[in-house]
């Protein structure tokens, strides 16, 4: 009994203590490259994502991992076609990258009450997924696929198995409310970026930062 | 010497729905009312794309007066067919949106109110108030083709993610470049 009250209120501890943490920038002196976990979404996700990785420096964020849904056929191509540019533009030497699939939490139209069940089962294959990968950068930009994986990535913080930066950016498609990933990353501090594209969700959730429209 | 050059000549409607199955706005475009409008308006051809849509629109090469009319349900690229279209009508999906506003066509985006939970709608309306695109319901399309004015239409600007990778970078201690 004795163990259990221990070992909840350690847990509770750290989960206050990253919470405190989030958002806070952790400046390293000469930063090391940092492995990424990129989220890929079907209908425009893999295409906003794809935008915002080709202005982000590719030796800063590796070795780059991508995750999209075992129903999603296009989105992994799509991110095999961008790496191979980026060899064939010689900005990167070798390539680090590696695709992979996980199980969705919820099919588009599905009913949210089977979702419950479906979620349990993504987060388990999630979870074998981020104990292999372990990032320590996280980009995501709103499919369901995401919540799973940046929740374990928050988890691995507090349980202090890997340390990361959890980067959310809302989709250009949204805007006056949040999709349902962005409204539960938000309310549970789980990112510690939010960017929103539009500035009618600025001013509704304040702790967001407005980027204007990437797209 | 060939004949004339037939490219030039034709103005081509695009239709298209992505990824989606949009039934509701591929049966609306082959009305005769609308034909008849575009056909009025100067469209030679009219090319639905439509996706995972069961119904069926009727081909024809345009010998009833009105625009020619071909099909197909997916392309690798749409954006062969949206760089030769003089007008983009399409379902409101934001790849979709972008990829046609980028290329500066005219476009008018039908919103399928078949979907739950209509976020699509949103983007779609914002970007018709900024005066980039139309917006319309299958119910609506005809009066909005009558009714449009492409020349009032603004061009969209690209966007840049440029500010993003910038905060990023900074957050994770990374020189600014």
């Amino acid at each position: 009994m004795a163990i259990i009250a221990t070992s909840v209120a350690i847990f509770l501890i750290r989960l206050l203590h990253v919470l405190y943490l989030t958002g806070k920038s952790r400046r390293l002196k000469s930063p090391q490259p940092l492995s990424t976990l990129i989220v890929l979404g079907s209908g425009g996700h893999t295409a906003e994502m794809m935008n915002l990785l080709s202005v982000l420096q590719m030796d800063r964020f590796t070795p780059r991992f991508y995750i999209a849904a075992a129903t999603d056929n296009m989105s992994l191509q799509k991110a095999r076609v961008f790496e191979d540019s980026l060899l064939h533009k010689k900005v990167i030497k070798g390539s680090s990258a590696q695709f992979m699939q996980i199980y969705r939490s919820r099919e588009v139209g599905q009913s949210y009450v089977t979702s419950v069940w479906t979620t349990l089962l993504a987060t388990t294959h999630a979870l074998w997924l981020m104990v292999k990968i372990r990032p320590q950068v996280v980009l995501c930009n709103g499919p369901g696929t995401c919540i799973p994986l940046c929740v374990i990535a928050f988890l691995f913080k507090v349980i202090g198995i890997r340390w990361s930066s959890i980067f959310y950016v809302e989709s250009i498609a949204r805007v006056k409310r949040l999709s349902l990933s962005g409204l539960l990353l938000y309310k549970l501090c789980i990112a510690d970026q939010f960017f929103v594209q539009w500035p009618q969700l600025q001013r509704k959730y304040p702790r967001a930062h407005y980027v204007g429209c990437l797209m | 010497m060939g004949g004339t050059d037939s490219v030039s000549l034709k103005r081509i409607v695009f239709l298209t729905v992505g990824t989606t199955s949009f039934d509701a706005l591929v049966k609306v475009a082959d009305t005769l009312e609308v034909k008849q409008e575009l056909t009025r308006r100067g469209y030679t051809h009219l090319l639905i794309q439509m996706g995972r849509g069961t119904y069926l629109p009727a081909e024809s090469i345009g010998e009833d007066g009105l625009l020619a009319v071909d099909c197909f349900t997916f392309s690798s690229s749409i954006a062969d067919h949206l760089s030769s279209a003089s007008l983009v009508i399409s379902h409101a999906g934001s790849g979709s949106i972008f990829e046609t506003l980028r290329l500066g066509k005219p476009l008018i985006v039908v919103v399928n109110e078949d979907l739950m939970d209509n976020h699509q709608s949103e983007l779609a309306e914002e970007l018709a108030d900024r005066k980039h695109l139309y917006c319309a319901h299958p119910q609506s399309l005809h009066q909005v083709i009558v009714g449009m004015d492409l020349k009032s239409l603004l061009p969209y600007q690209p966007g840049d993610a440029t500010p993003v990778a910038k905060l990023i970078n900074r957050f994770l201690g990374f020189p600014d470049d």
